[in-house]
């Protein structure tokens, strides 16, 4: 069984229909790039894979897990958020603007979750994150705050914040949108490090070059609809839908 | 061209002529004036000022001023508990805890502390007793002493602008924050303790500081229930000897000492929640 699984998934703000029955699956292993102009739904419907958002209608299983429901007597009951919070613990999450806590190093920050969510010890944890840390080229700013890396080590730190968990599933939510363009480079290399360990990603960027090289399959999306679907060779070099060729003619 | 040429040779040998201030001179010396001026009214004035050290230690003065420090920290620490609480309902999803909060703030941040204090003292006016139907029962005069009632009057009133500064601080930290606690699996409890709290703090410490300066002085209120804090028993010592101003002066520095400790223990507070 897939990895993901999205059935017709829905979701309104307001009277605005954001994501129109989104259907599609990630196998382990596999990377996809949702590429698509802004306000296509890409964002929101990664949110809605770890319950950030509820969806309206359709379903979203992970690891064989309803998202944000407990299945039992033929029902889906809604969890609590002490539980969705369970649930979370297996999908790791990178955010457009970093979101690292300000008031923790770098270390604290990747030792938070292990330590205050899966209660382990500190000194275990330690050597972990510390790894984690040299595995993203950030060892030695180990004791730094937030506010004195730049965005690169930033962002870097959070994906060493989110891999702690030691999660099943990772999500990048437009990882190098917020950085000055010399910066990207250094947070593409370590997401492409991490495709080739056999992370199972699904990534929201506009970084064509990396969907083109990295990602297993390109889904494409247009007002809140899969528009089309296939290796990056087949959307991204021989596109046959008239609003992807519009897209990409742009992008290049 | 040749007047240019002038300048240029002058330009060396120019002698800079900073700007004068003369009317700095002449405030600051307005202002030496006015200070020397009270400073020999207050030596010239009929006080006992060789009374005044002995009523700052006097046992009675003592005893109110462990009093006054009692009914500030309680007071103060009780609506800082009760202002979180009071805050989450205003911001929590259930709309009856919301109305709750917004009510109990209007009702408590309206009316002023000394009707408050008068209010609870005089409560064995119109409830015997206090009690909950078949658990308890107790006298209210009982129950309802001076400091009680100052503790519910200034506690009160204080809870509802904490509730106030902490929602203000709750609300300051990025929600990308708790998104990014969520996603590290982190239940609400701990997303709060651990990543928003220590955030808001920053926001909250500065007013709750000035609050409690405030809270220090307001326990004077509590002299008009002849609660036994520093201005009752500065007036109960000159009720005996009719020193008036002496024993108000002692009470007066006694504020300004616990004002002082307090600012500076505001100081190192900010410093340890400052940014990084």
């Amino acid at each position: 069984m897939a990895l993901v699984e999205a059935i017709g998934v829905r979701k309104s703000f307001g009277h605005t229909e954001v994501l129109r029955g989104i259907d599609l699956e990630v196998e382990r292993g596999e990377v996809v790039c949702l590429l698509g102009p802004s306000g296509a739904g890409k964002s929101t419907f990664l949110r809605c894979v770890n319950h950030l958002e509820t969806i309206d209608a359709g379903r979203i299983w992970v690891d064989g897990v309803p998202v944000g429901f407990r299945a039992a007597g033929g029902k889906l009951h809604e969890l609590r958020e002490h539980e969705v919070a369970r649930q979370r613990r297996d999908v790791g999450m990178v955010f457009q603007r970093f979101n690292l806590f300000p008031h923790r190093t770098a270390l604290e920050n990747v030792m938070e979750g292990p330590v205050q969510v899966l209660r382990r010890a500190r000194s275990e944890v330690r050597a972990e994150a510390l790894a984690l840390l040299e595995r993203v080229g950030l060892a030695e700013k180990a004791g730094a705050y937030p506010g004195q890396l730049s965005g690169g080590q930033q962002q870097r730190v959070a994906i060493a914040r989110a891999l702690a968990m030691k999660p099943k599933l990772m999500l990048f939510d437009e990882p190098t949108s917020a950085l000055d363009p010399e910066l990207v480079g250094e947070v593409l290399d370590v997401m492409t490090s991490l495709a080739r360990d056999g992370m199972t990603m699904i990534v929201v960027t506009h970084e064509i070059g990396f969907a083109r090289s990295v990602a297993d399959r390109v889904v494409f999306l247009v007002d809140g609809a899969v528009v089309e679907s296939g290796t990056p060779a087949d959307v991204l070099d021989n596109p046959q839908q008239p609003r992807t060729q519009q897209f990409l003619a742009k992008v290049f | 061209m040749a007047s240019d040429l002038a300048q240029n040779d002058l330009r060396e040998e120019l002698v800079v002529v900073p700007l004068r201030h003369p009317w700095r001179w002449f405030s600051g010396a307005v202002i030496v004036l006015v200070i020397g001026g009270l400073g020999w009214a207050m030596a010239e004035a009929q006080i006992q000022w060789e009374d005044v050290p002995g009523f700052f230690t006097h046992p009675v003065m003592l005893e109110g001023l462990l009093n006054t420090i009692v009914l500030a920290v309680c007071a103060q620490g009780g609506a800082i508990v009760l202002g979180v609480v009071i805050a989450l309902m205003r911001l929590s999803a259930n709309p009856v805890a919301r109305w709750f909060a917004v009510g109990y703030i209007w009702l408590f941040r309206g009316l002023p502390v000394l009707l408050q204090i008068l209010i609870w003292f005089n409560l064995a006016l119109v409830f015997q007793n206090i009690s909950i139907p078949m658990l308890f029962s107790v006298p209210t005069n009982v129950v309802m002493t001076a400091f009680v009632a100052a503790l519910l009057g200034l506690g009160l009133n204080e809870s509802a602008y904490m509730a106030e500064i902490v929602r203000a601080g709750l609300s300051s930290v990025d929600s990308g924050q708790t998104e990014a606690a969520k996603s590290i699996g982190m239940t609400p409890m701990t997303t709060l303790r651990r990543v928003v709290l220590p955030q808001a703090m920053r926001v909250i410490i500065p007013p709750t500081g000035n609050n409690f300066i405030n809270m220090i002085k307001g326990t004077s209120m509590a002299s008009v229930i002849a609660f036994l804090e520093l201005i009752h028993a500065a007036n109960n010592i000159s009720s005996r000897n009719l020193e008036i101003m002496e024993t108000l002066f002692a009470a007066a520095a006694w504020y300004l000492v616990m004002v002082s400790v307090a600012s500076i223990g505001q100081h190192y507070l900010e410093r340890a929640y400052g940014p990084r």
